[in-house]
């Protein structure tokens, strides 16, 4: 099954595209990290697929051709804002009495429970909690509906190191108890190796990248060699990204194969999972979505399919 | 390091030191990446890595246990290499060495060991195939 599945997805505020011909399908079951910079697309999408907006052009559909929003999706979407939409003034038992009169499904003793193990005591107002306790808040409501898809806009995004790693183990237990599949945005890709397993790349409204994270890196690697033009006439290779730094060039290549033969003189090694979204991000040219992609680097820098 | 292997590599860690033997119990998926903040299928994949190797056997509904052993070396033998290591230390701290230079010293001596070693098991190796290349010859002769 598909948990997110879009086709030719668009939608313009005014005149500007804030997404654009964005295709993909996520299937069910994975960590899923979309990552891109400010302004790339990501909360766009991501309230496209919670059913908040509403596409301009193409189409989008979520858990195997569910209409986001609708009562069907509701239910078995939990959404996550950026900026947790809680109730400051009201104490943390009445706000889980709220969520539990705006969701169908609802298991407060489940919700009560999470919160004692995190020491978030039920007659503190809202407002009084640390940024951490107020996402663990928002988390604890968004799985008492017991979804399978757990959508999250920025959430590690606001949070010091500490609550950080302490939301990102809270999720990943939801992710085994539950077995719900977990969409997340982050602009921080240094944390993601760790949590993500799918990763969506989106750059200026367009998507970039799409895959498992262990196949994207078993099909890029990094080269390090003599710089210079010459390294792009003989030889075909999908030349992501170029860096030049002195005398040396650092690529980040794309391979059709793990023992693709290394060029003479260079030096081939493993591509982190940030420096393959970091070379995307530079070049936002380059693409590489599910389907087959090959391209030849005759002088150019960046592979366009 | 992939982060399934660093989990392979602290459990054989902990089978050659003895701190996990088998039919222990490993951790559940949950308590690991409720410990760790990572990805449960890198805990899943660290498991088949350690089924794979004869290691760890998943036991439907009840957990990952310990099925194998590393320990080549037995417990006794490696306290008594261990106290040798330690009368070497208190001769290299008597010495004046600090914890530095305990490890510099150590990482070299074990770098020159290494390569003396993989030098003599080449020239044995380059020994017996030149005695089986000329069994060889003789035998098309």
């Amino acid at each position: 099954m598909n948990i997110i599945e879009s086709c030719g997805l668009g939608r313009r505020f005014g005149r500007t595209w804030a997404l654009r011909d964005c295709s993909m399908a996520i299937p069910a079951g994975h960590v899923v990290a979309l990552v891109g910079p400010n302004g790339a697309g990501k909360t766009t999408l991501l309230n496209l697929a919670a059913g908040l907006l509403q596409p301009t052009s193409g189409r989008l559909t979520v858990l195997a051709g569910e209409q986001p929003g609708s009562a069907q999706a509701r239910n078995r979407i939990g959404f996550v804002a950026q900026d947790a939409k809680l109730y400051a003034h009201l104490p943390v038992g009445d706000m889980l009495r709220v969520a539990r009169n705006l969701n169908q499904t609802w298991d407060g003793d489940r919700a009560r429970a999470r919160l004692a193990d995190l020491g978030i005591p039920l007659d503190r107002k809202v407002r009084q909690l640390s940024g951490g306790q107020r996402a663990q808040l928002a988390l604890t409501i968004a799985v008492a509906k017991r979804p399978e898809v757990l959508i999250l806009d920025e959430p590690l995004a606001a949070l010091d190191p500490l609550a950080r790693h302490d939301l990102m183990s809270s999720l990943m237990a939801a992710v085994v108890e539950d077995g719900l599949s977990l969409v997340f945005s982050s602009h921080v890709v240094s944390e993601l190796e760790r949590i993500a397993d799918y990763l969506v790349v989106l750059n200026n409204g367009r998507l970039q990248l799409a895959g498992e994270v262990e196949h994207l890196l078993a099909r890029h690697k990094i080269l390090t060699g003599p710089g210079g033009e010459m390294f792009v006439d003989s030889q075909r290779i999908a030349i992501v990204h170029a860096q030049q730094a002195g005398a040396q060039a650092h690529l980040l290549v794309r391979t059709s194969a793990a023992e693709d033969p290394v060029p003479h003189g260079w030096q081939s090694q493993s591509a982190s999972l940030e420096e393959l979204v970091l070379g995307y991000l530079r070049d936002p040219g380059a693409r590489m979505l599910p389907g087959p992609a090959v391209a030849t680097a005759g002088g150019a820098r960046a592979v366009t399919p | 390091m992939p982060t399934y292997l660093q989990l392979v590599h602290q459990v054989e860690q902990s089978l050659r030191l003895g701190y996990l033997k088998e039919g222990d119990r490993l951790p559940t998926v949950k308590e690991t990446v409720e410990a760790l903040a990572i990805n449960p299928n890198t805990v899943l994949k660290a498991y088949r890595e350690l089924d794979n190797k004869g290691l760890a056997t998943g036991r439907p509904g009840q957990g990952t246990f310990i099925a194998g052993t590393l320990r080549r070396v037995g417990l006794t033998e490696q306290s008594e290499l261990r106290k040798g290591l330690m009368s070497w230390l208190r001769t290299a701290d008597d010495a004046g060495l600090d914890f530095e230079w305990i490890e510099a010293l150590f990482a070299a001596s074990m770098r020159d060991f290494r390569e003396r070693r993989d030098v003599a098991s080449a020239r044995r190796g380059a020994a017996r195939r030149a005695d089986h290349g000329s069994k060889q010859t003789r035998g098309v002769a």
